[in-house]
C-alpha cells in the first residue's frame, strides 16, 4: 500500500492521522489482506498455465455467459430502471410510495431465497414457467433464466442512481424543449439523457459488476449445463474448489480475472463520476 | 507539524490495534458461549463432527440418535453429533481447509485419500474398519417418470436422440463419478473394449445431459421437484427415497450393468487427536457395522455390508444386477487420474 | 402534474413500470409466502421453531451485529477521512473501499479460506496468537469465520451512504469550529454527526439487510448445520433435503427472511423520509 506516500494540503480539522490509520488498517485487515491471498495463489500458475486455463472451452464459455448475461441484464435494467425512476419522480399515482419503498427489495432479499423462488416460478411446473413454455420459451435452466435472476438483483442499482438526478432536473427544460416543437423522444434523447447519462452509467456499471460475479441467485436457475452454456464463472470457481482434485490455483486465477474485470469497471466508473462531479461543480 | 502528524498516526494505529483485540476477544467469547450453551449443564457431553456427502442426510439423522443411546449405555457419557453435508469432493476440501471433522463419511475413497495426502489421516485408514472401511454400499440406477415414455431400459437408451438426462457433474459429485464409470463399464463390454467407440458412446450420453448440478441432491431436486428431464442418473438410495416420497410418479430402471459404490469412512486423526475424540470417533464408526445400524442402513435404502442383513432387504434391492467394482478401473486414484482430473477423459469427451 | 403532459403516455409509462415492478419484485414475494403456507400452518410453525432454524437465526444475528458494529466504525472513520481532507491517493483509497461491493461473494469466502484456512499463510500466526492467549479461535468454519465474511461483503455499505452526504455538506463549519479551537471529538459530535446521522442509519439498515441474507461467501466458510449455519444456509439445506415437506419448510424459513427484509425496507423508508425532511429544512 502506498500509505506512506500520502501527502495533503494542510487542514485545520483534526483527526487526519486517526481516521487514516483506522481506515487503512480496517480496509487492509478485512478486505485487502484476504484478497491478497487470492492474488498470491493465482500467481502460482505460470503464464502458460494461466493462458491455458483461460482458453479452456468451458472457461471461455463461462466468461461469455457471465459477461453476456450480465450485459443483457444491465441493459434491461437501464431501460426499466430509468423508466421506474422517471415514473416515480414525475408522476403521482396510487401505490407510488409502496413502489418507491420496495425498489431495494433485491438488496434486502437473500440471494439464495431469490434464486430458489425464481427457479420455482420459472421452471415448467411453476406458473410463469408453464405460461412461457406454452409459447415455446424455456425460462429456467437456460440463459434467459440467468438474465432474469441478474435483472432481479440489479434493479435497484440503476433506479437509485438515476432517481436523484431526475429529481434535481427541472421539468422546465423539457417543457421548453417541447414548446420549441421537439418531439417527446427527441426531448428525452437530447435534453434528459445527457443529464442522467453519468448516473445511468454508474448504475449500469454497478449492475453489470454485480451480475458478472453473482452466485447465489444464479446457480439454482441456471441449470449449470456446459452443453447449454449456462455455467457462470462463479460456478466454475466453485466447481474447481469442489472437485476431488481441488484446484486452488485455477480457482484463484479465475477469481483474479473476475477481480480485474470488476476493478476495471469500478475504475472507469470513478473516472466517469469524477468527470460528472467536476462538471456539476463548475 | 510533522511530528504531530506522527503522533496522531501512532494514536490511530493504537486505536486500531486495541479495537482488533476487542473484536477478536469478543469473537472468542461468542464461540465459547456457543459451545457452552449447546452442551448444556452436562460437562461430560462429547461433540463429534461428522462430515459426510449429500444423500446421507436422512441416514445419519437417524443413526446419530441410535448411536447416542448406545454410547450413553456403554460409557455413560452423552454424545452429540454435528452433521455437515455437501458434495463429496467439496466436503473433503473443507476438511483439508480446517473444517473440524472428527470423522468423514464420504462418497468415494478418493476423497478420503486426498485428506490423507494432506497429512490428516493415517495412511492405513482403509484397513481400520471392516470391508475396506465401507460399512454400506450402493449402486447407480436410473429414475424415470411413470410410464417411461422415452422407453429407457438400459444405459444405451440414454444415448438415444431426444432423451433429456439429469445427472450431476463428475467434477464435483461422487455419485456422478460412480455413474460415469458404470456407463463406461457397460460400454466397454458392449464394444469389446474398443476405446474410441466407448468414448463416443459415453460422449453421446453426456451430450444428452440437460441439467448438470454440482451434487447428487441438486440433480434429484431438479428432476423431482422442478420437473426437468426424462431420466435421472442417481444413487440407488436417492432413487428409492424419491419413489417412497412419490410412489405414483416415478419408476426405477435398474441397468443391466452397474457399479458397486463403496462409500468410505475414516477417523480424521489430526482433528480427533486434538479434540480428544479418537475413542468416540472409533466407537461411532464401528457401531455402523452393528446389526441395529446395518438394519437402519437398509431401511434408508443403502445396501448393508453385512450379507445376512442384506438378504433381509432382498425385495428392496435388485440383487441380480451385474456390478463391477472400482478395482476394475485400477482403484480410485487411478480412475480419478484417468477420467476426472483436468484434461482427462471426461474433459476431452465433454467439451470437444 | 404538468399541463401538457399527455395522460396516455403517462399511464402507459406507469403501467409498464408497474407491470415490471409486479412481475420482478412483488410476485417473488408472494411466491415465497404462498409456498411456505400451502401445506398448512403447522408445518410452517414447526419449520420456524426447529432447533436448526433457531440456531441459524442466532448465528445470523451474531454476524449481523458484528458486521454493523465494525462497519459503522469504519463508515464514520472513512467518511471523515475522505470528506474532510485532501490527500494523494484519496481516489485510489475510495475505489479500494468499494471493492467488496462488486466482488463475487464466492471470492470473498475463498479469500478467507486461503488466508486463515488450515493451509492458509496466516494460520501459523493465528496459532501463535491462540497459544499466547490460551484460546482456540478459528477464523474459518466457525462462527467468527461467518462474522468475518459477513463483515467483508457488507464492508462499504455504510461509508457509501455517508461519504456522498458529507461531501455535499462541505467542510466549512468544521473548519470554522477548528479555528475556534474546538477539539476533533467536539466537532464531530456537534457538527458532523448531526449531518450524517440519517445517512449513517440508512447505511446501517442496508448493511443489516445484506448481512442477514449473504449466501455465497458464508457458504464457503460454514459447514456445520446447527452450529455455524446462517438462515440462508439453513434454507439451502432444507431445499436440498429434497422431500416435498422440506421444500415447504425451506420456503417457511425463507418467509422469515422475507419478513426481516420487509422490516428493513420499512425502516429504510422511515429513515429516508426523516433524512429528506431534515435536509429540506
Amino acid at each position: 500500500m502506498g500509505k506512506a506516500r500520502v501527502t495533503r494540503k494542510k487542514s485545520v480539522i483534526p483527526g487526519f492521522g486517526l481516521t487514516l490509520g483506522v481506515t487503512v488498517a480496517m480496509l487492509s485487515l478485512f478486505v485487502l489482506i484476504p484478497l491478497a491471498s487470492v492474488l498470491a495463489y493465482s500467481f502460482r500458475l505460470s503464464g502458460q498455465e494461466f493462458i491455458r486455463l483461460m482458453t479452456r472451452p468451458n472457461v471461455v464459455q463461462a466468461f461469455a455467459t457471465s459477461i453476456g448475461c450480465a450485459l443483457a441484464a444491465a441493459l434491461i435494467n437501464c431501460l426499466f430502471g430509468t423508466l421506474l425512476a422517471w415514473v416515480l419522480v414525475r408522476y403521482d399515482f396510487p401505490g407510488k410510495r409502496l413502489m418507491d419503498g420496495m425498489i431495494e427489495l433485491p438488496f434486502a432479499l437473500p440471494t439464495a431465497v431469490a434464486g430458489i423462488t425464481l427457479t420455482k416460478m420459472y421452471s415448467n411446473n411453476g406458473f410463469l414457467g408453464r405460461a412461457l413454455e406454452s409459447v415455446g420459451i424455456q425460462a429456467a435452466y437456460s440463459k434467459l433464466g440467468i438474465v432474469i435472476a441478474m435483472v432481479f438483483i440489479g434493479i435497484p442499482f440503476v433506479t437509485r442512481a438515476v432517481q436523484p438526478v431526475l429529481e434535481k432536473l427541472s421539468p422546465f427544460y423539457e417543457e421548453a424543449s417541447m414548446m420549441l416543437g421537439a418531439s417527446r423522444l427527441r426531448t428525452f434523447c437530447s435534453v434528459i439523457l445527457p443529464e442522467i447519462a453519468p448516473a445511468l452509467l454508474t448504475g449500469f456499471g454497478l449492475a453489470l459488476a454485480r451480475g458478472i460475479g453473482e452466485y447465489g441467485s444464479v446457480i439454482y436457475i441456471s441449470g449449470n449445463s456446459e452443453k447449454n452454456g449456462t455455467q457462470v464463472v462463479s460456478y466454475i470457481i466453485m466447481q474447481k474448489l469442489n472437485s476431488g482434485n481441488v484446484d486452488y490455483e485455477g480457482a484463484a486465477a479465475l477469481a483474479l480475472m473476475l477481480l480485474i474485470i470488476s476493478f476495471a469497471m469500478l475504475f472507469v466508473l470513478n473516472i466517469v463520476q469524477h468527470a460528472a462531479s467536476r462538471r456539476t461543480n463548475a | 507539524m510533522n511530528r504531530r502528524k506522527d503522533t496522531l498516526k501512532k494514536i490511530g494505529a493504537l486505536a486500531v490495534a486495541s479495537m482488533l483485540c476487542a473484536g477478536m476477544l469478543a469473537g472468542c467469547n461468542g464461540k465459547h458461549d456457543d459451545a457452552g450453551s449447546s452442551e448444556g449443564s452436562d460437562a461430560k457431553a462429547i461433540t463429534l463432527t461428522n462430515v459426510s456427502y449429500d444423500p446421507t442426510r436422512e441416514l445419519y439423522e437417524e443413526y446419530n440418535k441410535i448411536f447416542a443411546v448406545h454410547y450413553e449405555e456403554e460409557t455413560g457419557s452423552r454424545i452429540e453429533v454435528v452433521q455437515s453435508h455437501g458434495g463429496s469432493g467439496a466436503q473433503a476440501r473443507s476438511v483439508i481447509e480446517g473444517n473440524d471433522a472428527d470423522v468423514v463419511t464420504l462418497a468415494l475413497a478418493h476423497d478420503i485419500t486426498s485428506i490423507e495426502e494432506a497429512g490428516m489421516i493415517e495412511s492405513d485408514w482403509m484397513d481400520e474398519f471392516e470391508g475396506n472401511s465401507s460399512p454400506y454400499k450402493s449402486t447407480i440406477v436410473l429414475l424415470v417418470r411413470k410410464g417411461n415414455e422415452k422407453d429407457i431400459h438400459d444405459w444405451d437408451d440414454l444415448a438415444k436422440d431426444g432423451v433429456d438426462i439429469i445427472a450431476p457433474d463428475p467434477k464435483s459429485s461422487g455419485a456422478a463419478d460412480w455413474g460415469f464409470l458404470a456407463m463406461w463399464n457397460y460400454a466397454e463390454r458392449k464394444f469389446d473394449g474398443d476405446e474410441q467407440q466407448v468414448k463416443d458412446f459415453v460422449a453421446k450420453i453426456y451430450r444428452n445431459v440437460l441439467v448438470m448440478d454440482s451434487g447428487a441432491r441438486g440433480s434429484t431436486t431438479t428432476f423431482v421437484e422442478n420437473g426437468q428431464g426424462d431420466v435421472l442418473v442417481a444413487w440407488e438410495n436417492e432413487a428409492l427415497l424419491s419413489l417412497t416420497e412419490y410412489p405414483e410418479d416415478y419408476e426405477i430402471i435398474t441397468p443391466s450393468v452397474s457399479i458397486l459404490a463403496e462409500p468410505s469412512v475414516a477417523i480424521v486423526d489430526e482433528n480427533a487427536d486434538r479434540n480428544g475424540t479418537q475413542e468416540a470417533a472409533r466407537a461411532y464408526l464401528e457401531y455402523l457395522y452393528s446389526d441395529d445400524a446395518q438394519r437402519l442402513i437398509g431401511e434408508n435404502y443403502y445396501r448393508p455390508s453385512n450379507e445376512a442383513i442384506l438378504e433381509e432387504f432382498q425385495d428392496v434391492f435388485d440383487l441380480s444386477v451385474d456390478l463391477c467394482t472400482i478395482d476394475d478401473f485400477g482403484g480410485w486414484n487411478q480412475a480419478y487420474a484417468d477420467f476426472f482430473a483436468d484434461d482427462a477423459i471426461f474433459d476431452k469427451i465433454y467439451s470437444r | 402534474m404538468k399541463k401538457q403532459s399527455n395522460p396516455i403516455v403517462k399511464w402507459i409509462l406507469i403501467g409498464t413500470s408497474a407491470a415490471f415492478f409486479l412481475l420482478m419484485l412483488v410476485l417473488p414475494l408472494f411466491e415465497v409466502l404462498y409456498r411456505s403456507l400451502k401445506d398448512g400452518w403447522e408445518l410452517f410453525s414447526s419449520a420456524l421453531t426447529a432447533e436448526y432454524t433457531l440456531s441459524a437465526l442466532k448465528v445470523t444475528l451474531i454476524a449481523t451485529v458484528f458486521a454493523l458494529a465494525v462497519n459503522t466504525l469504519f463508515g464514520i472513520m472513512a467518511s471523515w477521512l475522505l470528506t474532510k481532507f485532501d490527500f494523494r491517493g484519496k481516489n485510489i483509497l475510495s475505489a479500494l473501499i468499494d471493492i467488496p461491493f462488486s466482488i463475487s461473494p464466492v471470492i470473498a469466502g475463498l479469500a478467507y479460506i486461503m488466508t486463515f484456512g488450515r493451509s492458509g499463510w496466516a494460520t501459523p500466526l493465528l496459532n501463535q496468537i491462540n497459544e499466547l492467549l490460551g484460546t482456540d479461535l478459528s477464523l474459518v468454519f466457525s462462527v467468527p469465520g461467518v462474522v468475518l465474511v459477513t463483515i467483508f461483503v457488507t464492508f462499504p455499505f455504510i461509508s457509501r451512504e455517508t461519504i456522498p452526504l458529507l461531501n455535499t455538506i462541505g467542510r466549512d463549519e468544521e473548519i470554522a469550529a477548528a479555528q475556534m479551537g474546538a477539539s476533533g471529538l467536539v466537532i464531530f459530535r456537534d457538527i458532523t454527526f448531526p449531518h450524517m446521522k440519517w445517512g449513517l442509519l440508512y447505511g446501517m439498515i442496508l448493511c443489516a439487510a445484506r448481512a442477514f441474507g449473504e449466501f455465497g461467501a458464508v457458504y464457503a466458510v460454514s459447514k456445520a448445520r446447527g452450529k455455524t449455519f446462517t438462515l440462508p444456509l439453513e434454507i439451502d439445506a432444507l431445499y436440498m433435503a429434497g422431500s416435498a415437506d422440506s421444500i415447504t419448510q425451506a420456503f417457511a424459513v425463507s418467509s422469515l427472511l422475507v419478513c426481516m427484509a420487509v422490516i428493513m425496507l420499512v425502516l429504510k423508508n422511515i429513515v429516508e423520509y426523516h433524512g429528506k425532511k431534515k435536509n429540506a429544512i
